[in-house]
């Protein structure tokens, strides 16, 4: 069963860049041995200040990645980290899940605001220059207020 | 002039609250969730700015009935901060 994971790791700030591709590179060695799964996307943040030290680190390197693959796959990558010296902190959290939570209440509530405005008589879609009227009324009456004092 | 009233009109609205609070201090603004007012459908721990005004000073999560986040949005809330949390993106506590 394939599931999309989401990998994040911070690399130790003394390794060097080809440390950290290097890192990546195992990741993509353990999916092609393990025969299932691919990176969807990766995304290197650089380096970033921790909250809090970690043995002696103040910094480290943030990489995310996006994985599709199984339990397996994944239970053998964190495996791996576990062991590795060079990754300061790991975790693995599956999305799929929550994106398509997200998904549904986006859905949802488009739905539930498109059939309103029809039930008010108004074209499903917001039009342009329609809305956020409220503003443009709080900014004339402050616009006529100050002219009147002016006066 | 123009310059002017549009300075006291901001002016204005900055004092707005506080004397407001001032005049009736038994009327509470009712608190809004900020992630239903915002229409944020996921709350990620990867968004620490996001995070950040619910973990105060003492890196404690705030409570909800301070920040006023709905009973769903709070859940994930505080699943976001613990992970965040663990990669060192959020403190445990504040020194």
């Amino acid at each position: 069963m394939e599931r999309r994971y989401e990998l994040a790791y911070v690399v130790s700030p003394d390794a060097t860049d080809e440390q950290v591709t290097e890192i990546h590179g195992q990741v993509a060695a353990i999916i092609e041995r393990m025969g299932v799964g691919r990176i969807e996307q990766t995304d290197n943040w650089g380096r970033r200040r921790l909250a809090y030290e970690i043995g002696r680190h103040k910094e480290g390197t943030y990489v995310v990645e996006t994985i599709v693959g199984t339990g397996e796959l994944m239970k053998e990558i964190d495996r791996r980290f576990k062991v590795t010296d060079l990754i300061i902190r790991h975790l693995v959290v599956r999305v799929d899940e929550a994106d398509a939570v997200a998904e549904r209440a986006r859905s949802r509530r488009t739905e539930t605001s498109r059939r309103r405005r029809v039930a008010r008589g108004l074209s499903p879609d917001r039009q342009p220059g329609e809305g956020q009227r409220g503003d443009d009324e709080d900014r004339d009456d402050r616009g006529s207020q100050g002219a009147e004092v002016d006066r | 002039m123009n310059g002017r009233s549009g300075g006291r009109g901001r002016g204005k609205q900055a004092g707005g609250q506080g004397r407001d609070a001032q005049r009736r201090p038994m009327f509470r603004r009712r608190k809004i969730c900020k992630f239903c007012a915002d229409k944020i459908d996921d709350i990620n721990y990867k968004d620490v700015k996001l995070l950040m005004p619910f973990v105060p000073e003492r890196a404690k999560i705030l409570p909800r009935r301070i920040s006023g986040t709905c009973a769903m949005h709070q859940r994930k809330l505080r699943t976001a901060i613990v992970r965040a949390r663990q990669l060192a993106l959020l403190p445990y506590t504040a020194d």
